[in-house]
């Protein structure tokens, strides 16, 4: 049994090999920043802000996920996860300057064209609507602003805190910033669990405002979990190949890493995202099916089998048994697989529009499902390259960010007081 | 007139009783690297490497546990089927028709609403599965065990580690057997009767 930590400091240090994920980030961000706003103007004003919603979505999804993950080391003491912690935290330090991503977006609404991207912000719109006159008390542009404002500072002031203090413990060693961290968890978990629920309530289940699911704040969560724990296997993997981290992570650590986004990503994410079909397929209630009707229709059809099989079938048999989650590079593979289902799920949750009017309209299902496949009606399929270069851009500045937080820190939380537990960790 | 002890109907095994996880692990490890199969180690907690150490290959229970889940799922895709709309009129001396409830205006064969019994059937054959084959695989319930008979190894739950060899072996001869756990630098042998 090995408790001491055998790797030389260029290990663990991100080094040339920091130069390599940041050129790579700042060339996707260049390329796809660049060509979001170049084909802005060619794809028109709706199509910019769903791609840049999609985008948004996607990139705080993986962020929030890594730090959720950082805080619940803290709640539950856990001493595995201890030399994979600074993974997720350099995901997490993303937060701190992603609150510029919501700029535009508060500047769209704020400035009175929030109908571009929202229903609610239309304010011709909702002179004519009871449901969202009495939902403006909660979808009106100031208060989504100003809920914008205070996402953006809780992330940026919880990632610091928690970055911050186990950065700073790499230096001095001080056991009591574990402590002071442990102690501030549980209340930072509850306001993560509240921003993130709103966040998801404010930015896409907003698009359809008559719509409601309870659950709808957990399916976000599900999906976070998804991007963040396969982004971490496979940036973890990435390093190892080049070399990095010594003995600090081994088979072990990929292992548990594998176990978490088989509960979370895979088998949590069906739980929910059934439970929520379920529910609402059982009752059979007009305002809580219509947000279905769009997604079991014409291409979205397709998409939702893509992801009943890609993001929970075919996973959960390949990683329900032990030995895939054992290989690095079979565990990186399947996590580079589930970050493309995790992208397309976010698609899935963006982009389809309520056809309302048609919904009312249609004497029959069949009619509906004719309509939408000849074209007469819309439910938002549309395929441009500006969704592609708006994910590629803000991932990259997301990639970017993660190797400019851990430039000149260890890659591995090094005077951690439960270090030793963590090398010393075997799955039985 | 030979005065060696020869094992007998009585022996059932010996022990050897070392005091740190490490010690055990060098011992399982040379007693397999002797040629012994039929031994075992018994330590107060889990000592991990113990298995790799005494060669104890991986066990079946995963791959039980995943056709008892699945099973779990069949079986309640089947009853949930038979009983809301089957009907086996053409071969069956008795007309045999599934209560053909209409719920809601679903159809009888309506998927989602058969999801969540399967869940919980898969979950219950699943732990099921698990439970009991964790039960016939280590030939549970013991009612009762040599080691546990032995007043010399109460130890064992509290700070001792305990290597037995036993008698049935095919490898096993007293007085090697003896030489050969002396060798290991135990605390103290222990004879185990039957």
């Amino acid at each position: 049994m090995n408790t001491t930590l055998n790797a030389t400091t260029e290990q663990l240090h991100l080094g040339a090999m920091g130069k390599k994920f940041t050129g790579v980030g700042v060339t996707l961000a260049v390329i796809g920043v660049g060509g979001t706003l170049a084909l802005a103007s060619s794809a028109g004003a709706e199509t910019f802000w769903r791609a840049y919603l999609f985008a948004v979505s996607a990139a705080f999804a993986i962020c929030l996920g890594g730090l959720f993950f950082t805080i619940l080391q803290h709640i539950v003491r856990a001493g595995w996860s201890v030399t994979v912690r600074r993974t997720a935290e350099g995901l997490a330090a993303n937060l701190k300057w992603m609150w510029i991503l919501l700029v535009p977006m508060i500047v769209l609404v704020w400035g009175g064209n929030g109908h571009l991207l929202y229903e609610w912000a239309d304010t011709d719109l909702v002179a004519h609507d009871y449901l969202l006159q009495k939902k403006a008390a909660y979808l009106n542009p100031t208060f989504w602003c100003i809920r914008m404002i205070a996402y953006g500072a809780i992330w940026a002031v919880l990632a610091k805190f928690f970055v911050g203090h186990s950065i700073a413990q790499d230096a001095d060693g001080n056991v009591s910033r574990s402590s002071a961290m442990q102690m501030l968890a549980p209340i930072g978990i509850v306001l993560y669990a509240l921003t993130q629920t709103f966040a998801a309530i404010d930015w896409i289940m907003s698009l359809q405002p008559t719509w409601f699911s309870t659950m709808f704040g957990v399916y976000y969560f599900a999906v976070s979990c998804t991007g963040c724990f396969a982004t971490m296997i496979i940036l973890l993997a990435v390093l190892k190949n080049g070399g990095k981290l010594g003995n600090a992570v081994n088979t072990e650590h990929f292992h548990d890493l594998g176990k978490m986004l088989f509960a979370f990503g895979v088998v949590f994410w069906a739980y929910i995202g059934f439970s929520q079909y379920m529910l609402i397929w059982y009752a059979n209630i007009p305002v809580e099916t219509g947000w279905f009707f769009p997604r079991q229709m014409g291409e979205y059809f397709y998409v939702s089998w893509i992801l009943i099989i890609g993001h929970f079938m075919l996973p959960f048999v390949v990683l329900v048994s032990r030995w895939p989650k054992r290989f690095p590079g079979v565990i990186a593979a399947i996590a580079t697989w589930m970050v493309l289902m995790f992208l397309v799920d976010v698609y899935w949750l963006v982009m389809p529009v309520v056809p309302t009017d048609a919904l009312i309209n249609s004497e029959t299902n069949d009619a509906l499902v004719a309509a939408v496949e000849a074209g007469e009606v819309s439910i938002g399929w549309n395929p441009h390259l500006i969704q592609l270069t708006a994910i590629a851009g803000v991932l990259g500045l997301v990639l970017a960010g993660w190797a400019f937080a851990l430039r000149r820190c260890s890659l591995v939380p090094v005077r951690d007081p439960r270090l030793p537990e963590a090398l010393a960790f075997e799955n039985l | 007139m030979s005065t060696a002890p020869t094992p007998n109907d009585t022996l059932w095994g010996l022990a050897a009783v070392f005091d740190t996880p490490a010690k055990i692990m060098h011992a399982a490890k040379a007693t397999r690297e002797r040629g012994f199969r039929w031994f075992d180690c018994h330590t107060p907690f889990p000592v991990h490497g113990l298995d790799f150490a005494m060669g104890v290959s991986y066990t079946i229970l995963p791959i039980l546990v995943f056709f008892g889940g699945l099973t779990g799922t069949c079986l309640a895709i089947f009853l949930q089927t038979f009983t809301n709309s089957f009907e086996l009129d053409i071969w069956a001396l008795v007309p045999v028709v599934g209560y053909q409830f209409e719920v809601s205006g679903k159809p009888l064969i309506s998927t989602p609403a058969f999801v969540p019994v399967a869940f919980e059937l898969t979950v219950l054959l699943s732990a099921l599965t698990t439970v009991f084959g964790m039960f016939v695989l280590n030939k549970l319930p013991c009612l009762y065990h040599p080691v546990l008979k032995s007043t010399q190894l109460k130890r064992i739950t509290d700070d001792r580690f305990v290597l037995v060899i036993e008698a049935g072996d095919p490898e096993f001869v007293m007085e090697d057997a003896t030489d050969f756990l002396r060798s290991l630098d135990p605390e103290s042998i222990v004879e185990l009767e039957a």
